[in-house]
């Protein structure tokens, strides 16, 4: 008995280590975050089986590099700031990562992973690999249709996340053209967008974060990421109107 | 006497049917002059002077003015030239135009070269990794730079300049039709512009994809400048002048108007009827959407309605820089991209904030300003001034070309 309360303690503590050591304050203004689309899929779910199972494609942004990455990028932040904030609900979060893959390449596969995971809801981060590659902006649009189109066939939830904001690499890339065309297909599927495009660039002009700085430390970065991961945990809750479960944490 | 009467009157009897204006329009240097200043702030991606810009006011930038006033003037001075000197002559310096602007793209293509390689050497983040791997051309000079010679490799902001040599090396035969047949190379060209909807046409970039402006839909807007120019302003006139045609064209800015904010105040974006986003968007600019086209020639119609050709307001000195701008194009738009890629890297490098950006935008500007003055200052001492009474403007000098 003693041990098990041992172990509790010192999970309990570890856990409060683990909350407490980058402590970020990234605040995402309340426009990037709301919407009219509600996130049915994921009601259901936790509604019926306490539990809720996201799976999130996307390319190297949806990723960290170097030792941990993983268990740094946002896809796990995300899990964790769910558990967090959604107790009693069993939540699972897959990454598929594809580095590189563009939107018709990514497309491709949902079926399986919607197939393999059965996922309530889908992240679908997009849009840096078809800029990088000069994908046209018409093809685009249309792969990005018909993946939206699979994964609502699918009877999941769907999320499209567009770019990173990355200001030294602006003028050999231009990503506004196809951040346009995510916001409109978003809008046509009456799907939610996750702006990281604009909420990064909110984080760089309010100081929050300065996306100029040189680094090669991991450190930025994964405070990028466990930003992002919150700011998505707040979204979907906010979308699925689950702030009656929701714990109010200190962060 | 007679050889002055000879000087003034036009040459009616080599002349085609075509009537070509004598005076120069000073509203093209002044709305090109501003169209230049323009995207010199729209190029500087984090700029808070962009707000002031017309792309988010309608859906049509100052590339289109840029466009339509240069095919205006290119048949402007080539127009008379092909009139007075024949097609091979007008043909030969509509060619060496093009080979300057040719140059003076890989002038800035090198300034832009340096200043990638030094961001790729300096640069490193984590939270990029992907990103960054855009300048992995770097890493083969040997094709980059060769594909950049051919005009395939454009890096961001430098498309304008490779689409106008393509318009200016198609431009021979196209005057030539628009001298004698002006109806039928209006007609061929937008017959083009509607083919290429249909068919994709556009010319391959490299490392893959198209260009950003397809050349065979923008040369509508540049055909439809230098109809306007050789007459076709004059056969406009009627329906400039009707209150109908100034509704509509104010109707449909303020249509525009409204659609652009919805893309920037998000709760707006959900009164816009879904049938109505289905038929607008993408809103597609490498092929000159025809959204954006009708927008021009709204913006036109209601300018030359309220700015007339005799407005006084074109001597006035406040104005002189704008059009003094615009009267030397080619160096004032290539300035403007290297003022550009200047400004962009000292925000990034100090990661400027709204005060140096307003400064970047306006010290830019008065660069711009002054090379003008200068190039101006030049042409005087030169004896090649636009004023100078000593011989016909020339052309290729005068600023009067695109």
């Amino acid at each position: 008995m003693t041990l098990i309360i041992a172990v509790l303690a010192a999970v309990a503590l570890i856990d409060g280590a683990i909350a407490a050591a980058p402590e970020q304050r990234c605040d995402v203004p309340e426009s990037f975050l709301s919407s009219d689309s509600d996130l049915t899929g994921v009601m259901k779910e936790i509604k019926a089986q306490q539990r809720l199972d996201i799976s999130v494609v996307g390319t190297g942004s949806s990723a960290l590099p170097g030792p941990d990455g993983e268990r740094f990028a946002y896809p796990a932040q995300l899990e964790q700031a769910l558990k967090q904030q959604l107790p009693g609900i069993t939540v699972k979060v897959t990454a598929h990562v594809a580095p590189r893959a563009t939107t018709a390449e990514m497309a491709a596969g949902l079926a399986k992973i919607l197939a393999d995971d059965r996922p309530a809801l889908v992240i679908w981060q997009t849009g840096t690999a078809d800029a990088m590659n000069g994908v046209e902006p018409e093809d685009f649009r249309t792969s990005l249709d018909d993946g939206v189109g699979t994964i609502d066939n699918g009877s999941a939830d769907v999320i499209l996340m567009n770019m990173q904001y990355s200001p030294h690499t602006e003028s050999m890339l231009d990503v506004s053209t196809y951040a346009d065309i995510m916001h409109w297909v978003a809008q046509q599927h009456a799907a939610l967008l996750f702006d990281r495009l604009g909420i990064m660039r909110n984080w760089n002009d309010s100081g929050t974060f300065d996306l100029y700085t040189a680094t090669k430390d991991y450190d930025m970065a994964r405070r990028v990421h466990d930003c992002i991961g919150r700011a998505l945990a707040s979204q979907i809750i906010s979308a699925s109107h689950l702030d009656a479960l929701r714990v109010q944490t200190t962060r | 006497m007679v050889a002055n009467l000879d000087l003034v009157r036009p040459q009616t009897t080599r002349s085609p049917p075509a009537a070509v204006p004598i005076e120069r329009d000073l509203r093209l240097d002044l709305f090109r002059g501003v169209a230049l200043w323009l995207i010199f702030l729209d190029h500087i991606p984090e700029n808070v002077v962009n707000w002031f810009t017309i792309r988010n006011y309608g859906f049509s930038d100052a590339t289109e003015i840029f466009i339509f006033i240069s095919g205006y003037t290119a048949a402007f001075v080539y127009g008379r030239a092909m009139r007075e000197r024949g097609f091979l002559v007008s043909s030969a310096r509509i060619l060496r135009r093009a080979w300057q602007i040719y140059v003076a793209h890989i002038f800035l293509f090198t300034i832009f070269m340096a200043e990638i390689a030094y961001v790729a050497a300096t640069f490193d983040n984590p939270l990029y990794a992907e990103e960054m791997k855009i300048l992995d051309f770097l890493k083969q000079p040997d094709v980059t730079i060769f594909q950049a010679l051919l005009l395939k490799f454009k890096p961001v902001n430098m498309d304008v300049l490779p689409l106008y040599i393509v318009l200016l090396l198609m431009f021979p035969p196209m005057l030539f039709l628009l001298l004698w047949q002006p109806a039928f190379a209006l007609a061929g060209s937008a017959l083009v512009y509607v083919l290429i909807w249909n068919f994709d046409w556009n010319l391959p970039a490299y490392p893959n994809g198209v260009w950003f402006f397809n050349p065979f839909a923008w040369q509508l807007l540049f055909v439809f400048g230098a109809w306007c120019a050789l007459g076709g302003a004059q056969r406009l006139a009627p329906v400039l002048r009707s209150r109908i045609i100034l509704a509509i064209a104010i109707a449909y800015l303020l249509f525009a108007f409204a659609i652009t904010l919805t893309w920037y105040v998000e709760p707006l974006g959900r009164l816009v009827p879904n049938w109505l986003s289905e038929l607008m968007y993408p809103i597609d600019k490498t092929n000159l959407d025809v959204l954006r086209f009708a927008h021009f020639l709204a913006l036109a119609t209601v300018t030359v309605r309220f700015v007339p050709r005799d407005w006084p307001g074109l001597n006035s000195a406040i104005l002189q820089p704008a059009i003094r701008c615009g009267q030397h194009s080619l160096e004032i738009f290539c300035l403007g991209v290297f003022l550009a890629f200047a400004g962009q890297f000292i925000i990034s490098e100090y990661s400027g904030g709204p005060v140096i950006q307003v400064a970047i935008s306006l010290i830019g500007i008065m660069i711009m300003i002054a090379t003008a003055n200068l190039i101006s200052w030049y042409k005087v001492i030169e004896g090649r001034s636009p004023t100078s009474r000593v011989k016909p403007p020339d052309a290729d000098l005068a600023g009067g070309n695109a």
